[in-house]
């Protein structure tokens, strides 16, 4: 069995990082100015975190 | 749930399917039984005197004088604080209005017919630039203007257009569209076009030579004329969409300077209302943001229905006149109110989007879950009244307008 399968985070730490950001956009920059590859996905919560609105919207078919 | 989306397949098809004509111009009174004297149409939800802004209470001066309930402005704002003169929104007599959006008995109103579903909606004539009654001007140049446009041009125009038989308007946008205009802050190409195809009956039936240059040239040298008309249209358009039970697409939002006001399909002529926000722009020489007044108008009726800035992608040139970025960044603003609508309007189209429709029928419910707020595209007024236009620029409808609807959708349906 290769020394990847045996350990599959360690590449994580030695290979290239490949990052998908979801939600705050600002952890883009700061990676980005690292070159450090990232896509972004434009993504929140719904009804902005809000409990009672977002059950309310899963009530309404959203 | 299933009930909603039938509703909101049911509310689009009305909207898309309508037929609006422009087909007269008539004074107030006759278009409306119940508009009598002493009684002021605004722009917006109701609202009363004392919680009216400058630009708004100077309108309203402005128009009592205009009609002869008050001797000079001093009198004219006495009489409106004193309680002598009713008030109500354009919108509840099947109207509306820009800016501050005055409609009295007298006044000439477009009438567009959608003749799909045979109802009828009114907008006044749009004035001008520089000092004008829906920014807040009163002064007698004003109405000197309004008096004009009551004796001259709206009868003579109107004349015009019964003769040509009316005009078909779903063509002329489409055309807009594709040269530059998004029907709220550009109708350029609109006004244009109307011109286009109104002039040879005017000229026909014209019989007095001086009076068509007059006609001709108010047309011509006022590039936002065909806004009042576009609204009239987003107005005849969305009203025969009013009340289908569980439908939460949105029929109508406007402004009065104080509150913003939301309908919803699924609640007929209910009102949700959120104090207004201030537009962000860009301003005339000599003025910023501390001179504008919060934002006004019925105008938002045309991104009800996918136009102004839901339509930013067809109008790049307008991002850049009113601040919203560069004119390449235009179409994120349109592909963003994809995100808040259920569906796209395959006649009108813009070409900057590989001809995507406009993106049409906001939901409350996505605005809700997005938090994604409407897009305006609007005129900055001077706070104080009778000074005018300061600038243009973009706001965002509240969202708690649209958190009140879903809530009251959820009542209605029994799922609260």
């Amino acid at each position: 069995m290769p020394d990847q399968e045996k350990q599959p985070y360690q590449s994580l730490l030695t290979g290239k990082v490949k990052v998908v950001n979801v939600g705050l956009e600002g952890f883009v920059k700061d990676l980005r100015d690292c070159d450090i590859e990232v896509v972004h996905v434009d993504w929140a919560p719904s009804a902005g975190g809000d409990p009672q609105m977002a059950a309310l919207l899963a009530k309404l078919g959203v | 749930m299933k009930l909603i989306e039938e509703a909101n397949q049911q509310a689009l098809a009305r909207i898309l399917e309508g037929e609006p004509r422009l087909v007269d111009i008539v004074p107030a009174r006759e278009l409306m039984p119940g508009l009598k004297e002493r009684m002021i149409l605004h722009a917006g939800p109701p609202i009363t005197w004392d919680r009216m802004c400058g630009p708004m209470r100077g309108a309203v001066a402005g128009a009592i004088v205009f009609e002869g309930w008050a001797p000079d402005l001093k009198a004219a704002a006495e009489l409106a604080a004193s309680g002598g003169v009713e008030f109500h929104p354009n919108h509840h007599f099947g109207a509306v209005g820009p800016m501050t959006g005055m409609t009295t008995v007298s006044m000439p109103l477009f009438v567009v017919e959608n003749t799909r579903f045979g109802n009828r909606a009114y907008c006044a004539i749009n004035e001008g630039l520089g000092k004008v009654m829906r920014f807040g001007g009163n002064d007698e140049s004003v109405l000197k203007r309004l008096a004009w446009l009551r004796d001259v041009f709206g009868p003579t125009l109107g004349k015009a257009i019964r003769e040509a038989g009316g005009i078909e308007l779903k063509s002329i946008i489409a055309r807009g569209l594709s040269m530059g205009d998004e029907m709220h802050q550009r109708n350029l190409a609109c006004s244009s076009i109307f011109l286009r195809e109104i002039s040879p009956t005017m000229a026909r039936i014209a019989t007095d030579n001086a009076v068509l240059a007059d006609c001709l040239g108010f047309i011509a040298q006022n590039d936002q004329f065909f806004l009042n008309i576009a609204m009239a249209m987003g107005k005849a358009m969305t009203d025969p969409a009013k009340g289908i039970r569980g439908s939460t697409i949105v029929t109508a939002m406007c402004r009065n300077g104080t509150d913003f006001g939301v309908r919803v399909s699924g609640l007929g002529d209910q009102w949700f209302t959120a104090p207004v926000e201030m537009p962000e722009g860009l301003y005339f020489a000599g003025y910023s943001e501390k001179d504008a007044n919060p934002d006004m108008g019925d105008s938002a009726i045309v991104e009800t229905i996918g136009l102004g800035g839901f339509a930013m992608a067809a109008a790049p040139a307008v991002a850049g006149f009113i601040g919203a970025g560069a004119p390449s960044a235009a179409g994120d603003f349109t592909r963003a109110m994809g995100e808040i609508t259920v569906a796209q309007n395959p006649e009108w189209t813009i070409a900057a989007l590989d001809f995507a429709g406009v993106p049409t029928g906001i939901d409350v419910r996505l605005v809700v879950d997005t938090g994604m707020a409407p897009v305006i595209n609007t005129g900055i007024a001077h706070r104080e009244p009778g000074i005018g236009q300061v600038g243009a620029g973009i706001v965002k409808a509240p969202l708690a307008c649209f958190q009140q609807a879903v809530r009251a959708i959820a009542s209605d349906l029994g799922v609260a």
